[in-house]
């Protein structure tokens, strides 16, 4: 067994930070890019101008210049707001950016965009006649979105939906550059402390391998379960 | 020029945190980026072509290394493996004693193994599945006429696969340059490194960083209007007819 001097606990401990920072942000951006999708298809043109806005930019930009900015930019925004308040409405609050926050928040808005532009396009995908089918039903909007236009959707966007989290799993290293104590983070300062760079970096590089691995085979099982009714009869 | 330079000062008389210096920062990194990413992804390209082609081979042998090495990096955060180069460079027994530690000893040649190695990987995925997706009907129509393995590889496959593999790898330079601002936590004074100096400086993180933003985004605009531009110079008998 590889001698981890002690940073055992703490190298499990970052893995945890980095599959909760993973999970949460994964929820928030689902959540947008479902949003951004609605926005990009409405034919509201105020509503589409800020979809295609947001995607453009948020794509065009690094991560990590995004992330620095929310970071430390964010907390003097926050800052100068509570100060507005407090001026004019007489209202005093405090609020402190934590790293944990800041950093699922920015993974979270950096990849709505793109998982916008993955609903957006599955949406796309779904076959006309279905949802005219729906109609002749008589279903409601709400009602047809619920039954037949998301699980029909989920088929196409499940691809493309597995690609972006793998995406941000990697992204989520980056949170250890604003300050997180990720898995990163533990290994690089175990790293420099011991002068032994490959006994903290190649178990962490291993632990990424495997919750990729995981999420693979989660992707496919789900991809089986929304596939019903399209693959060849048995 | 000695005009631009003096209506450049005048501009900016007043302003406290874009000054002549932080530009000359800001134009500094920008060198530094487009060459460290210009550079890997030449590298990247070269060691890609050959590595696609083995990628497919029918023995196991050469197959699987590939495999394992796309895998690995395709699988691993960017920033973890400029860290196993950076850091762990130092600790190969009597590397400092070689020719080689001329090199490393400066923080760019580590982040530039790192970011080679890494585009490399993908970009062999890439060109691999462009010529697996290579119609069979060509293929047959090369073996018809009696061409040799590698003649229908050099002529038939190889330019209709990197063809198609054109949009796919416009994405990976698009995100290479992004992944390119990593390069600032080891020291590098890219864009992004010349960004998180001024924020330091000046405690300006707005100005800093949506100044290095724009030109990203400018940046990210002139390459993709750059593979658009090939595209439809290099695609134009795979558009529909209008």
């Amino acid at each position: 067994m590889i001698d981890l001097h002690g940073y055992g606990p703490r190298l499990l401990e970052g893995a945890l930070v980095t599959i909760e920072l993973g999970v949460l942000s994964l929820i928030l951006a689902i959540i947008l890019g479902l949003l951004t999708a609605s926005a990009k298809m409405s034919r509201n043109r105020l509503l589409h101008g800020i979809g295609t806005l947001y995607t453009t930019i948020i794509r065009g930009v690094p991560d990590l210049v995004l992330m620095l900015l929310l970071f430390y930019g964010g907390q003097i925004g926050i800052n100068q707001v509570t100060d507005l308040l407090y001026y004019q409405f007489d209202i005093d609050i405090f609020i402190n950016i934590n790293a944990f926050v800041a950093g699922v928040v920015t993974i979270g808005l950096i990849f709505g965009a793109y998982m916008g532009e993955t609903f957006r396009g599955a949406f796309l995908a779904v076959d006309n006649g279905q949802i005219e089918a729906a109609r002749a039903y008589g279903m409601t909007e709400r009602l047809m979105l619920r039954r037949i236009r998301f699980p029909l959707m989920m088929r196409h966007a499940l691809p493309g939906l597995s690609n972006n989290w793998m995406v941000m799993l990697k992204t989520t290293a980056l949170v250890s550059i604003i300050g997180l104590v990720d898995m990163v983070r533990v290994a690089e300062e175990a790293a420099k402390a011991t002068h032994e760079p490959f006994t903290f970096m190649v178990p962490v590089a291993i632990i990424y391998l495997l919750i990729a691995s995981v999420s693979e085979w989660f992707f496919s099982r789900l991809q089986k379960r929304y596939n019903v009714g399209f693959g060849e009869a048995e | 020029m000695e005009q631009l330079f003096a209506w450049l000062s005048d501009a900016l008389a007043d302003n406290t945190v874009f000054n002549f210096n932080t530009l000359t920062f800001y134009g500094r990194g920008l060198v530094n980026t487009v060459q460290l990413v210009f550079l890997s992804l030449v590298i990247g390209l070269v060691l890609a072509v050959p590595l696609s082609i083995a990628r497919g081979s029918k023995h196991k042998w050469i197959k699987l290394p590939i495999f394992f090495y796309t895998y690995v990096f395709r699988g691993t955060p960017l920033l973890v493996q400029l860290y196993m180069i950076y850091y762990g460079v130092v600790f190969i027994d009597g590397i400092q004693d070689t020719w080689l530690w001329y090199f490393l000893k400066e923080p760019f040649y580590p982040a530039l193994a790192a970011f080679t190695l890494n585009t490399a990987a993908y970009t062999t995925e890439i060109f691999h599945g462009a010529i697996k997706a290579t119609a069979k009907g060509e293929i047959e129509a090369a073996r018809a006429y009696g061409m040799s393995h590698r003649l229908m590889m050099r002529r038939i496959i190889i330019p209709s696969a990197f063809r198609r593999a054109l949009p796919a790898y416009g994405n990976e330079v698009i995100f290479m340059l992004h992944a390119s601002a990593i390069a600032s936590v080891v020291t590098i004074m890219d864009l992004t490194g010349a960004a998180r100096f001024v924020y330091a400086r000046y405690y300006a993180p707005f100005d800093a960083f949506l100044f290095v933003a724009a030109i990203y985004l400018c940046l990210t605009f002139a390459i993709l209007y750059l593979f658009r531009y090939l595209e439809k110079r290099l695609l134009a008998h795979l558009r529909p007819v209008s």
